[in-house]
């Protein structure tokens, strides 16, 4: 266990990285989740079809293959960016398409006399959506968008496997790689720094679960 | 459908006539309207001219389309044949225009559909707002004074799930008010209701009949349609199968189907 303790310095880099790249890639999914998902509850039938066909590509792809996709294929149409662009790219566009599910749910739960009511007084589309049915989305998606976002602090950890350099992850190989460290207590404390990200994140989630009840 | 049809000296309908909309001007004229959902016939060739100031009261059994042909108004459901024009201009198809329609005509719903995240002041509020392009200051103020006059001020800051029923509904009626439409849409609004609040909606509708307000209502509150309405349409089978003043309607129905309608609501 000694190899926490003396390596301490690694390890919390690391674990700030993992943090700063965990919350980079949340604020952009919540983001790109919600346009896809007003996408696909759009009136106009043509974005309703990239909305399903954005979701429908890369949720059933694998992680890893978006991100070699887009890490290869980006650079060929003269986009050359850093590992950690490319990576957090990856896990944004691959996120969004969960965090679009989680509040589609949400959408769908909401009573259709909300939208009615919304429409009768004269409201707008995107008036509809900005200030009657997403907030009311949001709060019931809650649960199932909070999942992903764990999932996706999960998920953040192909990155340091990629190449991104500094997370938890990429230090652990320098660890157990070059440095000849044993893999259980490197592996061990890197576990340990992800439960810090993921069980406060949990209690956060519970926190705004609680306050955001809608009462019916 | 103007000064021709009122008989000479008369200067507002004649009592024994009054279900055509007389002297009134037309707000609402709907013209040969058909609407299938499917297979099913749910409007067949409906024509109702509704005046300015004027109280519609729709009456008829389950399923024979009063619904449909209210929110056809608004458009809130569309038609398949015919016209239907408001003041005149026939309704807009979509986009602006059309929510501009909208916020013209207001909508009170059976089940109240009050936003439930936002208070009831918000709920008031928003339309104004964000539609009429009101300051909020300026929405608050007219929102209070709406709310105050169908009795639920005290409540502004409250949740609608903390209101009973007939407080809701009475609400809903406020934001309906507030965007200041030229005719206001009722839906069945006081069937969701616990018995001992459907007086305290219907007073503020017999109220606002009283002020002048257009109105179209669907209910089957024949105290309400006998106090306030000028005229009541009956539908049976997505056809209106007859008009008549409310107390000539309920007394003596001319046609069968609303001899045997009648029938079975007062039977009690
Ligand atoms: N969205 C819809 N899709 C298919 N059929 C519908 C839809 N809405 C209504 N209908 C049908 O159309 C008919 C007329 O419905 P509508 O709601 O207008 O009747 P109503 O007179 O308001 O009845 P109620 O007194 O029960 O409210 C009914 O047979 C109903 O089942
Ligand atoms: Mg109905």
């Amino acid at each position: 266990m000694n190899v926490i303790i003396d390596n301490f310095d690694l390890f919390f880099q690391g674990f700030l990285k993992t943090l700063g790249i965990g919350l980079i890639c949340m604020v952009g999914s919540l983001i790109l989740g919600t346009i896809i998902a007003a996408f696909r509850v759009s009136p106009v039938a043509p974005l309703r079809a990239v909305g399903t066909l954005y979701v429908n590509l890369i949720r059933n792809c694998p992680l890893t293959v978006v991100l070699f996709l887009i890490a290869f294929g980006l650079p060929t149409i003269g986009i050359n960016q850093s590992y950690y662009f490319f990576g957090c790219s990856a896990l944004i566009i691959y996120t969004a398409s969960f965090v679009c599910e989680a509040l589609r749910s949400g959408i769908n739960a909401i009573p259709a006399g909300q939208a009615e009511a919304a429409r009768a007084i004269g409201l707008g589309f995107t008036q509809n959506l900005r200030h009657v049915i997403l907030p009311q989305a949001f709060r019931t998606a809650i649960p199932p968008t909070g999942s992903v976002i764990i999932a996706m602090f999960k998920n953040s950890a192909v990155l340091g496997v990629f190449g991104v350099s500094g997370d938890l992850l990429g230090n652990a190989i320098i660890l157990t790689g070059s440095r000849g460290f044993d893999p259980v207590p490197v592996y061990l404390g890197i576990g340990f720094f992800f439960l810090m990200i993921t069980i406060p994140a949990g209690l956060v989630l519970g926190y705004l679960e609680r306050k955001a009840v809608i009462l019916r | 459908m103007t000064a021709e049809n009122v008989a000479p000296g008369t200067d507002s309908v004649a009592s024994n006539d009054v279900a055509k909309p007389g002297a009134r001007t037309p707000l609402v004229t709907m013209t040969s309207v058909n609407k299938h959902y499917g297979a099913l016939h749910v409007l067949r060739d409906v024509n109702l001219t509704i005046g300015a100031g004027e109280v519609v009261v729709v009456i008829g059994p389950s399923g024979s389309g009063k619904s449909t042909l209210c929110r056809t108004i608004n458009r809130l459901e569309t038609i398949d044949t015919g016209t239907i024009t408001l003041d005149g201009k026939p309704l807009p198809a979509e986009g602006k225009a059309l929510a501009n329609l909208r916020s013209e005509v207001g909508m009170v719903f059976q089940s109240f559909n009050l936003f439930a995240h936002k208070t009831i002041l918000e709920n008031v509020t928003l339309g104004p707002i964000k539609v009429r392009k009101l300051k909020r200051e300026a929405a608050e103020k007219e929102a209070i004074a709406l709310l105050e006059r169908v009795g639920v001020a005290t409540q502004k800051d409250k949740y609608p799930a903390q209101l009973s029923g007939g407080q809701q509904q009475r609400v809903a009626i406020a934001r309906a008010l507030a965007m200041k439409p030229k005719v206001i849409l009722f839906d069945e609004p006081t069937s969701a209701l616990d018995p001992e609040m459907v007086n305290e909606v219907l007073e503020v509708m017999t109220s606002l009949a009283k002020e002048g307000m257009t109105m179209v209502v669907v209910t089957h509150e024949m105290g309400f349609a006998r106090k306030a309405a000028d005229r009541v349409v009956f539908m049976a089978d997505g056809q209106i199968v007859e008009e008549a003043e409310p107390n000539a309607f309920f007394t003596n129905p001319s046609s069968e189907r609303a001899r045997d309608f009648l029938s079975k609501i007062l039977v009690h």
